[in-house]
């Protein structure tokens, strides 16, 4: 079971070390990761497998937005069967 | 691998373009309910209703959070409640206050089926639940009611649109200290379907199984968007590509959503229903679509195709989404819930005549349209009736929800909040159809050939 994490937001020092953190805090493990900065626009994807999670899938959803708004950057976890489903036949 | 375009495309289609599961509706078989004892049956109804949706709204949430995709609503739709007034007699308002009480146990937004199916004629029970629909509206907040006059295998049932016409009207009248709300929650059908998961005509066929989960998308804003962005300068047959592709994208979420709802309840899945369904929010409208498309205002010359392709390529991207496609699968044109619909009944760009004319060639039909206070019941039966011609001749669902608003004119407005919107009074033609109204009887089932 994977998720994805999406972080948009205003660029500065910290966010993907914060993120990783947090992943690694409830065994959320790092899978695949990209990242690009457009004028200014932090954007990352991050795939981590959940299959492994400490606590449940909806306290990890919470705690990331927590996360997000701590760093003013929007986060967004999302099962990756949304993409898969929506993208591929 | 999952693509990087295609992760940011489904983030910006839930955070911009309003993307959503409109809703989660579980339908429910009332017929083992049946007792002939009304206070018995009211009982088991409570029972069952309580018993296999007490799980429906934290699923939803669950799901939702899973997804990351909003579900706007979960609801229950039961059996036509005038099924079981035919078995055990009494007040059918108990059987309202009973799926109230229900609605607000399990924590849905709406329950649909107090209803009954008249197409052919009144059966026991028919009648009394009709009657007491005005009241069972006032007296509910989450009861939806539907009535079917007509079909194309069985004709119109002309008594029974004369009596929804007072009936609509007096539902007015009960709720008129609150914006006529009554009214809102109120459709009259003809060629009403079984599964469909939209309120207010949503109730649960008794051709259905026990209970079932259908699910409602919705997407206009995702459509508007893409066309804004890919369909500068394309011809309409790259347009109505456009569109396909979009509502395949939009209807996998109503797939996916579905499927694990129905595993995680324990529950058969029934259908997706592929509709268009707009909201009052500014991005998330059907008339905006079509003046992407090109027209200056919704409801000018021109309207009547573009909405017809756009229903057409919605339902063939759509379709091969979905392994069960059912409902009422189109666009919606619901006036008051539809930010494009409503500026342009405004400005008088959109008149019910025309609304008339689009209904011949998309998803339901005269749908949360705010009338003069003063119209009699006959003109609304006249409207009915000639809503239920067009889905009669053209073997298609059709409805009425018009809202009489009670001591207003045409300029003034209704208010009903939430997803019902808000409404600016429409005319309608005032000479009287009176006469044919009384007449009475049944118009006789269509030809099925010689279109013409």
């Amino acid at each position: 079971m994977r998720a994805v994490i999406t972080v948009i937001g205003q660029d500065r020092p910290g966010i993907l070390a914060r993120v990783s953190t947090e992943c690694a805090q409830v065994n959320a493990n790092v899978r695949d990761m990209t990242q690009s900065i457009l004028k200014d626009v932090f954007t990352m994807i991050m795939v981590v497998d959940i299959s492994e999670l400490k606590g449940s899938f909806s306290d990890f959803v919470d705690q990331m937005k927590q996360v997000g708004e701590e760093m003013q950057v929007s986060i967004h976890v999302m099962h990756e069967d949304i993409f898969n489903s929506m993208h591929r036949i | 691998m999952l693509n990087t375009n295609d992760i940011m495309e489904t983030i910006r289609m839930i955070q911009d373009d309003h993307l959503d599961i409109r809703t989660i509706t579980m339908g429910i078989s009332l017929l083992d309910c049946c007792d002939s004892d009304i206070d018995v049956s009211c009982q088991k109804v409570y029972n069952k209703i309580t018993r296999l949706a007490k799980d429906l709204v934290k699923t939803g949430e669950d799901i939702e959070k899973k997804y990351g995709i909003p579900i706007i609503n979960k609801r229950i739709s039961v059996t036509p409640i005038a099924m079981l007034v035919g078995a055990s007699g009494g007040d059918p308002v108990k059987y309202a206050l009973t799926l109230e009480k229900a609605a607000n146990a399990v924590g849905v937004n709406f329950l649909g089926g107090y209803s009954a199916l008249v197409h052919k004629g009144f059966a026991a029970g028919d009648l009394e639940l009709i009657r007491s629909i005005p009241e069972a509206l006032a007296v509910t907040d989450h009861v939806c009611s539907s009535v079917n006059i007509g079909s194309t295998k069985a004709g119109i049932n002309l008594d029974a649109v004369k009596l929804m016409g007072q009936i609509v009207r007096q539902a007015s009248e009960r709720t008129a200290d609150r914006d006529c709300i009554g009214a809102a929650k109120l459709v009259i059908f003809c060629n009403a379907p079984e599964d469909n998961p939209f309120m207010a005509g949503a109730f649960h066929g008794p051709g259905e199984p026990d209970c079932v989960i259908n699910v409602g998308v919705s997407g206009p804003g995702v459509v508007r968007a893409a066309l804004a962005k890919f369909g500068q300068d394309k011809n309409i047959t790259e347009i109505a590509d456009i569109i396909k592709k979009t509502a395949f994208k939009i209807t996998r979420m109503g797939q996916l959503v579905g499927t694990e709802a129905s595993q995680r309840l324990g529950v058969p899945f029934g259908i997706v229903d592929l509709s268009l369904a707009p909201t009052p929010e500014v991005g998330d409208s059907v008339a905006y679509i079509l003046e992407e498309i090109g027209l200056e205002k919704c409801g000018c010359h021109g309207t009547t195709a573009t909405l017809a392709m756009l229903n057409d390529a919605v339902k063939k991207g759509g379709v091969m989404a979905s392994s069960m496609v059912g409902g009422l699968s189109g666009a919606f044109i619901p006036v008051s819930e539809d930010a494009g619909m409503i500026a342009a009944a405004r400005c008088g760009s959109l008149k019910i005549e025309k609304l008339e004319a689009m209904t011949a060639v998309c998803s339901v039909g005269l749908d949360m349209i705010c009338v003069p206070g003063d119209t009699p019941a006959e003109v609304i039966s006249a409207v009915i009736a000639d809503e239920a011609a067009i889905g009669m001749i053209n073997s298609k669902t059709t409805a009425v929800r018009l809202i009489p608003a009670i001591g207003k004119q045409v300029g003034d407005e209704l208010e009903f909040g939430g997803l019902l919107g808000s409404g600016p009074v429409m005319a309608l033609n005032t000479y009287s159809p009176a006469k044919f109204i009384n007449r009475g009887g049944h118009i006789p089932a269509p030809i099925q050939s010689l279109k013409n």
